[in-house]
């Protein structure tokens, strides 16, 4: 495989940073009760992660040891800032549902690891794809549990009925721990174990 | 120069700052107007929802609401219209949130009566009058905004009043975060068309109670009260309660200075009017 093809499609499954550096836990948390706020919160991250991974990699030689980590903080911070209000403007309906979650994208850990880990070192080329690499990787997983929580949970898909309710008239009983944030640590502790079964390389060693 | 030398490290850290606030600035400038619709349609559409109104996706949201709405400020006190309202609480400018929060236009609630725990509210509030669509100008409903505190959030919610000023005719909220699926079920169109056709109000001679209740569990259609009350949200005492609290306090009715918490005097007096009318 390619080095390019590599860097874009190795943090969804081979590397992934939720489920192999389990980073960025808390907003696959709490965004993910519906499938709708998945998703934009995905874009937001994808957003965020490929052009300050850019950022960071163009002034990479430039960037004083000293300050560091706050010009990669700054860059972060202009970025969410920047998403949230894309979302204020074309999403309205959504971003009341992300409310706080979207700046909270500042600290997830994934983007500064990346920043740290990946465009420090890396011509800035690669680290826009590794930027959106590693945003799809943490897509992946925001789909997934989103996917399972609002179908078995609210009974629904990106707010169709899928399963009609019992509340509603239907016959499905919904799952209403799958609503809360809880749910999906046990959802994401589920992936990580299906995908080290397969992938056995990535089981630390104890 | 050396990347750590101090010169250069200012340099960066000056270029960064500015570069990243010219494009911070940009995005929000820009980006504002489109913001500021958002929010105005938004709230329009809870309007319109709250009273009743159909509004097809493709209808011009602007142009239903000024066909059908009339806001007008009230008074809460006196429960008197304000006829001519300055520039801060005229209906365009109402924003109940900011004006909760300055001392010039609200007053802190005794504690012993702040049952939606709000401790401030507006002196004065908006009303939204829903005008008979048959053009005669008759006000058919009255749109009461309405907040309290739920479980985790202020609730912001319409509650719709028929011109008999007892049944209510429709109730939501435009803004909460209650937990979603639990307490987030306030959202729920079959849960909130429960309230329609409930009575708020037992008037009988001169005297007003204010009945409407959300009870836990399940209404028994077979008892005599229970038009006046509301399924809970199983799941969500709190935000049942909340809601409860919430509803009580602004219509709340005993008469007294500040025994009428919310839009009691106003009402009182509607009420007046309306026994008024009949013995004509």
């Amino acid at each position: 495989m390619s080095k390019f093809k590599k860097t874009l499609f190795d943090p969804i499954l081979n590397d992934n940073p939720i489920m192999l550096g389990v980073l960025g836990i808390c907003s696959a948390l709490a965004v993910t009760s519906k499938l709708e706020t998945s998703l934009v919160m995905s874009l937001a991250v994808i957003f965020v992660l490929a052009f300050s991974n850019l950022a960071v990699s163009i002034i990479r030689d430039h960037i004083p040891g000293s300050i560091r980590i706050i010009v990669e903080m700054t860059i972060i911070a202009s970025l969410v800032i920047i998403a949230d209000q894309l979302i204020k403007a074309f999403f309205y309906d959504v971003s009341k549902q992300l409310s706080v979650y979207v700046g909270l994208i500042i600290t997830n850990c994934i983007i500064m690891g990346r920043a740290e880990a990946y465009a420090l070192k890396n011509p800035p080329g690669m680290s826009f794809i590794d930027g959106i690499g590693n945003g799809l990787g943490y897509a992946f997983v925001l789909v997934a549990v989103g996917f399972v929580r609002e179908l078995f949970g609210a009974g629904k898909l990106l707010g169709f009925t899928i399963l009609p309710l019992t509340t509603d008239g239907g016959w499905y009983v919904s799952n209403g721990m799958l609503l809360l944030p809880a749910s999906a640590f046990f959802l994401i502790g589920f992936l990580i174990w299906f995908t080290r079964t397969i992938k056995k390389d990535q089981i630390e060693k104890g | 120069m050396a990347a750590d030398s101090i010169k250069k490290t200012i340099g960066v850290a000056i270029g960064v700052c500015l570069v990243c606030s010219v494009l911070v600035s940009i995005a929000f400038v820009q980006l504002k107007p489109i913001q500021d619709k958002n929010k105005e349609l938004d709230k329009l559409k809870n309007i319109l929802q709250a009273g009743g109104i159909e509004a097809d996706s493709g209808a011009d949201i602007k142009a239903v609401y000024e066909k059908n709405i009339e806001p007008v400020i009230v008074d809460l006190k006196s429960g008197d219209i304000v006829a001519d309202p300055d520039e801060r609480i005229k209906p365009e400018n109402f924003d109940i949130e900011a004006l909760a929060k300055d001392p010039a236009y609200s007053s802190v609630i005794p504690s012993d009566k702040d049952i939606a725990d709000i401790k401030r509210r507006p002196d004065r509030m908006i009303i939204y009058n829903v005008k008979d669509p048959e053009g005669s100008g008759e006000i058919i409903k009255r749109i009461f905004p309405m907040y309290g505190r739920g479980l985790w959030s202020t609730m912001y919610g319409l509650l719709a009043l028929d011109k008999d000023m007892s049944t209510i005719k429709g109730f939501t909220f435009y803004k909460h975060e209650e937990t979603p699926g639990l307490g987030g079920e306030v959202d729920n169109p079959k849960w909130k068309g429960l309230w329609k056709d409930k009575i708020a109000f037992d008037i009988s001679g001169d005297k007003v109670t204010l009945k409407i209740k959300v009870i836990k569990g399940v209404v028994l259609k077979e008892r005599p009260e229970a038009k006046f009350q509301i399924d809970g949200l199983s799941g969500s005492t709190l935000t049942t309660r909340g809601i409860n609290n919430l509803v009580r306090f602004w219509l709340g009715h005993d008469g007294t200075d500040w025994g009428s918490t919310g839009y009691g005097p106003y009402i009182s007096k509607l009420i007046a009017n309306l026994k008024g009318n009949d013995n004509e």
